[in-house]
């Protein structure tokens, strides 16, 4: 048997390079199928990895409170906001809670200025507890300190973006920069923590939370958001269970309303990613196997015009004793062959097709083809190869060979 | 020694409503080296003998016994079995495979036997170089001359040690040089002791033989042993 498989392998790969283009052109559905399929796996596959780790930078055991507004209210001029009072009476009655700290973003230009030098950054009011909730550390300087709220300091902890985009010196610290037209000392540069999903978490500008206030000025009300880390022994459920009845009593909300407020982890939001990102996979991995079935489709095609081409030698095998099952397998073993060449450079063009997608999009994450799609793709390949071929070869193998030898 | 003993052998073929009866009741015994040759005019059921002695084909009725074996009752794949062990085709357009060069042709039969790469190239080369051809081993098919494709084609069939030669009007196809050159090719091979059978509608070849067979309308006209071939084998 193995001996058969070897003879029928090897004038299977001479029938191929016989016909080069042609055998080239059969292939060429199943080549475009497995490239495509490989491109988009590989790409959002780099993708994908590329979150999960970026987010498990992020703290997992770390949640964020944000106030959510649904649409429907958003139009009616509703806004759900978050309030310091929101903060103090978790605080005070949050259980489980490592460290906690306020967010207050600027909405207005958050425009800085050092020497002739502008820029725009991301700019937040919060405290020194925020070291400790987003695991970020300062390269030089030192951190926001608890004082520094307190006393409403005009200073301020920067990204390294920052520090680049304003041209300051290697070591910033003690440099003033204007922010909204007040001065800012710089006390602390922070450690670069890369990028996620090609936003860049370095261009960032720190400030305490009460200056922040104080910048923003009188506004009614302000809308907070609430970081905040787990103790080690904090059962993430619990505690996310345990804020929203905090929350939704100290907003008088019944029974049927909604929540006005969104808890969320760094987990489930990497959930949601990987969620939208596998549907996607699929999606588009099932469209292109339809290419792979029109491969298939062709390479059949090509197999019955081949076996009628090669009627009379055929006719010469069985007349100098070829057997149905030497035939068989020849042909077969070449509608095999056919499209694992075809998933082959399927497969190299694809990853090629995804490293070219990927480099040429700016901060986007480096393709990679996980095994088991390549495996998948091969394997899909050589099934369809087996399936297509079978007819052909079934047809081959059951000449007559009377007829097959006086075939014109 | 009889090597091929047909019995009241008869093949129908059925064209619409007509039943043409291509051989009608046929007795023949062929023995160890003979150099036979079937002749008649076309339609008279040669080429029907032909498939039949080649086991290609089965009869619709009679029995055949080639080397002791009843043949006729053996299915399509044991019918390949005893093509490749005991018959060597030659044809008259050659069949030979047109991708493959003059060694591969000539060792094909051998991988349905499951014959190793390296003894089957020794004995291809042996088949080639008693044909002649040593020199020729990797050409195509379309680089050599029709003599030479032709003698390819018998190295192919000499290379299994088959029990006969069927030739179906080898030299069909040839300039009446090389036709003289495979026939004493054929002589040659009959007279190392193989047994050889030449279906043809030239006398110049069955000249050739020892023995010839006429055929019209499916049976045996007359079998006679040629005199003067008799006398120059005797010679």
């Amino acid at each position: 048997m193995f001996f058969a498989f070897l003879e029928s392998s090897r004038s299977a790969f001479a029938a191929i390079l016989a016909n080069r283009l042609r055998s080239f052109l059969t292939t060429l559905g199943i080549i475009i199928g497995v490239a495509s399929v490989i491109a988009v796996v590989s790409v959002t596959g780099g993708m994908s990895a590329f979150i999960g780790d970026s987010f498990a930078s992020l703290g997992t055991n770390s949640l964020t409170i944000q106030s959510y507004t649904p649409f429907e209210d958003l139009m009616k001029g509703i806004r759900s906001r978050l309030t310091p009072a929101d903060l103090e009476l978790i605080e005070k009655r949050g259980e489980g809670i490592a460290s906690i700290t306020p967010i207050l973003e600027a909405n207005r230009s958050s425009q800085l200025k050092y020497g002739p030098q502008t820029a725009y950054s991301l700019i937040m009011g919060t405290t020194y507890a925020y070291q400790d909730v987003a695991q970020t550390y300062t390269e030089f300087g030192r951190f926001l300190a608890q004082a520094d709220n307190i006393t409403r300091r005009r200073i301020a902890v920067i990204g390294e973006d920052v520090r680049e985009n304003l041209n300051l010196p290697e070591n910033p610290v003690n440099e003033y920069v204007e922010l909204s037209g007040e001065w800012f000392k710089i006390v602390g540069l922070l450690e670069p923590m890369g990028d996620v999903m090609g936003q860049s978490r370095d261009n960032i500008v720190l400030v305490p939370y009460s200056t922040m206030v104080s910048i923003l000025g009188n506004q009614a009300q302000t809308d907070i958001g609430i970081q905040l880390s787990l103790t080690p022994t904090a059962n993430l459920e619990v505690v996310t269970s345990q804020l929203t009845s905090l929350l939704r009593n100290a907003h008088d909300l019944s029974g049927s309303e909604d929540d006005d407020f969104r808890i969320q982890t760094a987990e489930q939001l990497m959930e949601q990613f990987d969620q939208i990102l596998g549907t996607l996979t699929m999606v588009i991995a099932g469209i292109v196997s339809i290419s792979l079935l029109v491969g298939g489709i062709g390479i059949m095609n090509i197999m019955l015009v081949s076996v009628t081409e090669r009627t009379r030698e055929i006719g010469i095998c069985k007349a100098i004793g070829a057997k149905s099952h030497h035939i068989l397998m020849q042909f077969l073993i070449e509608a095999l062959l056919l499209s694992l060449l075809g998933g082959a450079i399927g497969l190299a063009s694809g990853y090629g097709l995804g490293m070219l997608i990927s480099n040429n999009i700016p901060d986007f994450p480096p393709a990679s083809v996980p095994l088991w799609a390549a495996a998948l793709a091969l394997g899909f390949s050589g099934f369809v190869g087996v399936v297509f071929g079978i007819l052909p070869a079934a047809k081959a193998a059951n000449l007559d060979p009377i007829d097959a030898l006086r075939y014109e | 020694m009889e090597l091929i003993k047909l019995t009241d052998v008869k093949k129908y073929y059925e064209m619409g409503s007509q039943v043409v009866k291509a051989l009608n009741g046929i007795d023949i015994v062929v023995n160890k080296n003979d150099y036979l040759a079937f002749i008649g005019s076309s339609g008279s059921g040669k080429s029907t003998m032909l498939n039949i002695l080649g086991c290609l084909d089965k009869p619709t009725s009679g029995q055949y016994h080639l080397n002791g074996k009843n043949v006729e009752i053996l299915d399509q794949n044991e019918l390949s079995e005893i093509r490749n062990l005991e018959i060597g085709f030659i044809f008259q357009s050659f069949n030979l495979l047109p991708r493959a060069n003059a060694l591969d042709n000539v060792m094909q039969p051998l991988i349905y036997r499951s014959v190793g790469f390296r003894q089957r190239k020794n004995m291809a080369m042996e088949a080639l170089s008693r044909v002649g051809l040593k020199d020729r081993i990797d050409h195509l098919p379309n680089q050599l001359s029709g003599g030479q494709r032709q003698r390819v084609a018998i190295a192919r069939a000499l290379v299994t040690h088959p029990s006969i030669l069927l030739a179906d009007e080898p030299t069909g196809n040839l300039d009446s040089r090389t036709t003289v050159e495979i026939m004493q090719l054929f002589d040659q091979l009959h007279e190392e002791g193989h047994t050889l059978i030449v279906v043809t509608h030239e006398n110049e070849i069955a000249q050739h033989c020892h023995r010839i067979v006429e055929m019209k309308d499916g049976k045996i006209f007359s079998d006679t042993i040629a005199q003067r071939s008799k006398i120059e084998a005797t010679a």
